[in-house]
């Protein structure tokens, strides 16, 4: 499949088409996806959308599992980190 | 709402959904339809990498689903039900009211996970959990990667991450190999030759394998730094860059609860048909206690004939179906859960992951319900899915009983029903 270029945290990154959201943000090195309600850091654990770990928001909509999501070009893609 | 009714409703495409689908558009022109949450058929063992499914078996299964006159659903999750007839889903295009004359359940299984400290660090994944995010695109060359916890899974992963380009520096199987080989070699002889063979394949694999052994800790600021192990008296620590760590499988049964299906030992109650004790609702697969994918295929394809009337069909299945069943039960007596997993788990340990709800908040609690109302443990957005079969083990709670909607679903699905 074609690349696609997405936005993790407003940094610019190429990826191979039909990966998944999570997979391309583990890729970019990034291991810290959201903060817990206590504050601690999380990302993925189950990687096939039961545990809602992984969630992230995607091109301005908050929660969305990105273990369940796939990368499109032009994605816009923030995690709770840089906060 | 939309609604749409069909004769035949198959609720999971993993390999006992679609056996049950592909079986009874084998027999009948009535009409199937299959829903499954996920992208792509194939279930979890089958799930596809980068799109593309491997298996052959599940290609061939897959081909005749497409091509049988079977109505697909897939990216579309049952939350909940209407009436005894009718499931409420959402889809891609809003809520789907399902009517149907006859249920096949083959909701599958999902991994089952401990709690130890430091088991909610970025990079500590499930066994299964890594293996399905490198299907899904993340590549893991040269990656230094511990594989624990239980069961035959722990060295496929093993397997798929080696061929990947990681470097697996261990393989740790909780069971105590040895022990399970005396216990059992007088009632099956097939433990000590699974345990056995899995050995011998991680040899050839070149990847270190020991049984006994298991993570006490893992250890890491913001992301995983290193697990700390123990074998016996023997402790010591790796530094790793992950760690993919699975307890073997729980039975997804969710929606045979909400339905009011008979549920024992954790799984759905069937008869030699497959049938539950709701009358033309059948269920195959891992819900009806984990016996992996063989003993899936045979469940689903008697279930799709039973749910068309061709019971002298699903009759001439059922001396496979006890010969896999013999070796699931012989499996899972191989891989039965240790006491010391009860401890791992501190006071400061986080038993529920999505209300940050520490072992030492539960621990004045005598139930999960009595735990759920004052912690709001299981009451995060996977509904207990991750933390009830660990309170079961770790707490001996029963985590019996389902509300809907059994998913998350949007403001927009639920309104859609009180629209109607």
């Amino acid at each position: 499949m074609e690349p696609v270029t997405l936005s993790i945290n407003d940094k610019a990154l190429t990826v191979p088409g039909g990966i998944t959201v999570a997979s391309a943000v583990l890729v970019s090195g990034a291991s810290f996806f959201r903060r817990s309600v206590s504050g601690s850091p999380r990302g993925p654990l189950c990687g096939i959308g039961i545990c809602f770990e992984c969630r992230l928001k995607i091109n301005g909509l908050a929660h969305r599992r990105s273990c369940q999501v796939i990368v499109e070009d032009g994605m816009k893609i923030e995690t709770d980190e840089q906060n | 709402m939309n609604k749409i009714s069909t004769d035949i409703l198959v609720v999971g495409g993993g390999p006992a959904g679609m056996a049950a689908a592909v079986g009874a558009a084998s027999k009948t022109t009535a009409k199937i339809t299959i829903i499954d949450d996920n992208p792509t058929f194939g279930g979890q063992i089958w799930r596809a990498e980068l799109g593309k499914i491997k298996s052959p078996e599940a290609r061939e299964l897959i081909r005749k689903l497409t091509s049988d006159r079977i109505e697909l659903l897939n990216g579309s999750q049952i939350f909940g039900r209407a009436d005894e007839r009718t499931l409420l889903a959402e889809t891609a295009n809003g809520t789907k009211a399902i009517e149907f004359k006859k249920l096949i359940i083959a909701t599958g299984a999902r991994e089952r996970f401990l709690p130890f400290p430091g088991w909610t660090l970025p990079n500590v994944f499930g066994a299964g959990g890594l293996q399905a995010l490198v299907k899904g695109g993340l590549t893991v060359k040269n990656k230094r990667i511990v594989v624990a916890g239980t069961g035959a899974l722990l060295l496929a992963v093993a397997e798929y991450l080696k061929a990947q380009g990681a470097k697996i520096v261990l393989i740790a199987e909780q069971s105590p190999a040895l022990k399970v080989y005396k216990f059992v070699s007088n009632l099956a002889r097939h433990p000590k030759k699974i345990v056995d063979a899995i050995r011998l394949r991680a040899k050839l694999l070149n990847v270190p394998y020991l049984t006994d052994c298991y993570i006490n800790s893992a250890e890491g600021d913001k992301r995983l730094k290193a697990v700390n192990l123990r074998r016996k008296a023997k402790h010591w620590r790796i530094e790793c860059d992950y760690l993919a760590c699975g307890f073997h499988l729980v039975p997804n049964i969710q929606l045979a609860s909400l339905l009011g299906c008979h549920i024992e030992n954790k799984a759905v109650k069937v008869n030699e048909f497959q049938e539950t004790s709701l009358k033309g609702v059948y269920c195959a697969g891992e819900p009806t206690g984990i016996g992996g994918v063989e003993l899936s295929l045979i469940e689903g394809r008697i279930a799709g004939f039973a749910a068309v009337g061709e019971k002298q069909a699903a009759l001439g299945l059922f001396p496979g179906r006890k010969k896999a069943q013999n070796f699931a039960t012989a499996l899972n007596q191989a891989f039965a859960l240790r006491d010391e997993l009860k401890y791992l788990a501190d006071d400061a340990t986080l038993i529920c992951r999505c209300e940050d709800v520490e072992l030492a908040r539960l621990k004045p609690f005598d139930s999960w319900r009595s735990a759920k109302l004052q912690t709001r443990c299981g009451m995060g957005p996977c509904q207990g899915q991750i933390c009830g079969p660990a309170v079961e083990f770790v707490l001996g709670w029963k985590t019996d009983g389902v509300r809907p909607p059994i998913f998350p679903v949007s403001l927009e699905s639920l309104s859609d029903i009180c629209e109607t």
